[in-house]
């Protein structure tokens, strides 16, 4: 018994696999962050005076605003005049054989696929490193389609109508607290907008990484499907092992217009801090999606297992008649990592559908909050929405926490809500063992079973990648 | 194969097992009754793994292995079997990829590669019928909405399929209709094999009817109190277990 237990906290000691610093030199300017700060990033980017207006309103905004306190999360106050709000790799390289060696070897030991083997296998890579986006790939082929997916900043300068329509149409400058401090020092990001009609053949792609010490990433992401256009982004990241907390403030941003689809998916797993709950990614990202045409679909689908403390709700504006929101998420918290995610389905169309199921996991000292709200508008007559929570709990010491928040002002309304906490239990564990299946075998085993609704929603190869991030997140915490 | 000398096992402070002393040959079906409280599961337990019990004295060699210095999962792979008097329920996880990953850490351990898919299907299939056990329990999560038949039936198919030295089962009639009892049965003898022994644990005679077993022994309080053929089981079954709890009051050798 004793030994079980033991053995399921070294969930909470297992090591961050990821942890290396790549040695590059930075162009950063110094910490803080003011007006001026925000007319040199601006000016850094060489960004035209609407964007700059934009920033500085968001900017002069943000100074009004105090973080968010309702969430189930604890952290010491954020000093936001200690971080550095730009960092980028010195001279913006034209090719691959312009990128700085040490950047690609980060990426080789990432994984990230950026060669001709790529092609094979179909992804094509949008790199963020810190601020800058280093390298695109399949620009080429892509554009021969009209689809554009490029680097925010190159958007800006290519596509600025494009940009102006649809930069904080879902999430607005004055949105909430880390939404409008990213609108004022966002950095970079990716941008794609999918011409009427095109299927994008291939799974759009970018990697996140922090890299800079104590630079806060302010990622900025628009995805933009015109009518009857279909497109699944992907997004995965890993960071390098930090003692200092790190900010990291995303925005993303997703359009869709009639009859178009975004599948969204996401697999995170930033330094978690240590065994002490020191360090670790503090990932408050706000990310949305807008059915803004008829018949349109957004899906998001998030495989969580990194952070210190993750405050993230992917949420869908149901506006067009007859449109779909989906959320689907797994979120694994062991060590000291907080999760307070959910998602918001805002149905104001009619006939409008939202799915939402949600797989929280928690272990060691971990906090899970499943947090959604879904809102049936007056005029969304014979909305319909599911919900799923569950949580799954490893040891004595983690909690699960679900907050459903429901708001319904039409009667024609159809709401399902199902939730269902369960544990790992010894019996189960030991079961395993006399059919001749080690605990950790076991545990991987029983938390994939938990979680196979949401990875079947994965892309393939990201359904095998999660699996996997998964068992070695498990690796360790019980045999 | 199972030699048990002397042992003693505490749960929580409290002596259950009070020096058990028991050899199961190779190919033999030992069943071992009695009443509630006796130390029945407690025996099937200990010899399986379980943690929460701990051996004060005594030890158990299996296949001249001294089996409590193994982990559970080690003592799986070397052959030992048990078929649980409550199988827990598994959501999520299917009956057949549970197994499979059983069978593969078995094989594993035998230095056998992994079983392919095909293979593994042909095997799955063939032992199904073995033990009459429907084809739609295979794709179910591992015991999840099984009946309390469904459950058992499903024990002695996992060990169909991983084909142990030594089976121990415990208390596998109690709650089984009178038919459900007699599929369990016939799953056991097809699977008597010469170099099989099997630890029948159970509280009523009735099972005894449908596996014939070599040798019964009676535990009492904690302690064998009588050894004897099949017939020791039908004595039981008339005389209930008073009369060996008086002749256990009695002290040795009067």
């Amino acid at each position: 018994m004793q030994d079980s237990t033991s053995t399921i906290e070294q969930f909470a000691t297992q090591d961050y696999k990821f942890g290396f610093v790549t040695d590059i030199e930075q162009d950063n300017i110094p910490p803080g962050l003011s007006e001026d700060v925000v007319r040199l990033i601006s000016a850094k980017k060489g960004e035209p005076e609407w964007l700059l207006d934009w920033r500085l309103r968001a900017y002069r905004h943000w100074l009004t605003m105090e973080e968010p306190r309702w969430a189930n999360i604890h952290h010491a106050p954020i000093d936001y005049q200690s971080i550095i709000y730009f960092a980028a790799p010195k001279a913006g390289p034209k090719s691959l054989d312009e990128v700085d060696p040490e950047i690609l070897k980060t990426y080789e030991k990432l994984g990230i696929p950026l060669h001709e083997r790529e092609i094979l296998a179909g992804v094509a890579v949008d790199a963020v490193f810190d601020s800058v986006s280093v390298a695109t790939t399949f620009k080429a082929k892509l554009a021969d389609m009209g689809i554009i997916f490029s680097s925010f900043s190159e958007a800006v300068r290519e596509h600025p109508e494009l940009v102006k329509k649809y930069l904080g149409s879902v999430v607005p400058y004055t949105d909430n607290f880390y939404a409008t401090l990213n609108s004022a020092v966002f950095s970079d990001g990716s941008f794609v907008y999918i011409p009427k009609g095109v299927r994008c053949p291939m799974e759009l792609s970018t990697y996140f990484r922090i890299n800079a010490k104590n630079s806060g990433q302010f990622e900025r992401t628009l995805i933009v499907a015109d009518e009857g256009a279909h497109v699944s982004y992907l997004e995965g990241c890993t960071a390098p092992m930090r003692d200092e907390n790190q900010l990291h403030a995303a925005v993303v941003e997703l359009v869709a217009l009639d009859n178009a689809t975004i599948k969204y998916s996401t697999v995170q797993n930033w330094y978690p801090g240590d065994e002490n709950g020191k360090g670790g990614i503090y990932n408050f990202v706000t990310k949305r999606g807008k059915c803004e045409g008829r018949a349109s679909k957004i899906s998001w689908t998030q495989v969580e297992t990194g952070s210190a403390i993750t405050w993230k709700y992917p949420s869908v504006i149901l506006k067009g008649d007859d449109s779909i929101g989906e959320f689907y998420s797994v979120a694994l918290t062991k060590g000291w990592q907080q999760a307070d995610t959910g998602t918001k389905m805002i149905h104001i169309g009619k006939n409008t559908k939202s799915n939402i199921v949600s797989k929280g996991i928690s272990a060691g000292h971990g906090q899970n909050t499943y947090r959604g709200s879904v809102r049936i508008l007056k005029g969304a007559d014979g909305a319909r929405n599911y919900s799923q929570c569950d949580s799954m709990l490893i040891g004595q010491d983690c909690g699960a926490h679900t907050f459903p928040y429901i708001d319904v002002q039409n009667p024609t309304a159809q709401m399902e809500h199902e939730a269902t906490t369960s544990k790992i239990g010894e019996d189960q564990i030991f079961y395993c063992n006399q059919r001749g299946i080690s605990t950790e075998d076991a545990v991987s085993m029983i938390v994939n079973g938990f979680c196979k609704e949401v990875f079947r929603e994965l892309p393939m190869e990201f359904a095998v990648e999660a699996q996997k991030l998964l068992a070695v997140n498990l690796e360790g915490s019980v045999g | 194969m199972l030699q048990i000398k002397n042992l003693h096992v505490s749960v929580e402070g409290n002596e259950i097992l009070r020096g058990i002393d028991l050899e199961v040959p190779t190919g033999a079906v030992h069943a071992i009754m009695g009443p509630n409280g006796s130390g029945k599961s407690t025996l099937a337990r200990v010899l399986a793994g379980q943690e929460a019990y701990e051996v004060t004295a005594g030890e158990v060699i299996f296949d001249g292995k001294n089996l409590l210095e193994m982990d559970p999962e080690e003592r799986a792979r070397e052959g030992v079997f048990m078929a649980f008097q409550y199988p827990v329920e598994i959501p999520g996880v299917s009956n057949t990829y549970f197994l499979k990953a059983a069978l593969n850490a078995v094989r594993k351990h035998r230095g056998l590669p992994e079983i392919d898919a095909m293979e593994f299907l042909t095997l799955v299939r063939q032992k199904m019928k073995l033990v009459q056990m429907d084809e739609s329990l295979l794709h179910r999560p591992v015991n999840e909405g099984f009946s309390g038949g469904e459950k058992k039936r499903n024990e002695i198919f996992h060990m169909a399929v991983l084909e142990p030295r030594l089976a121990v089962l415990d208390e596998t009639d109690s709650g089984l209709d009178i038919d459900a009892l007699r599929i369990v049965a016939d799953g056991v003898n097809v699977l008597r094999a010469v170099d099989r022994s099997f630890l029948l644990i159970t509280h009523y005679q009735r099972l005894l009817n449908y596996i014939v077993p070599d040798q019964v022994h009676v535990l009492l309080d904690g302690r064998i109190v009588r050894s004897g053929g099949k017939e020791l089981a039908l004595e039981l079954e008339e005389k209930g277990y008073a009369w060996l709890e008086e002749a256990a009051a009695q002290p040795v050798g009067a």
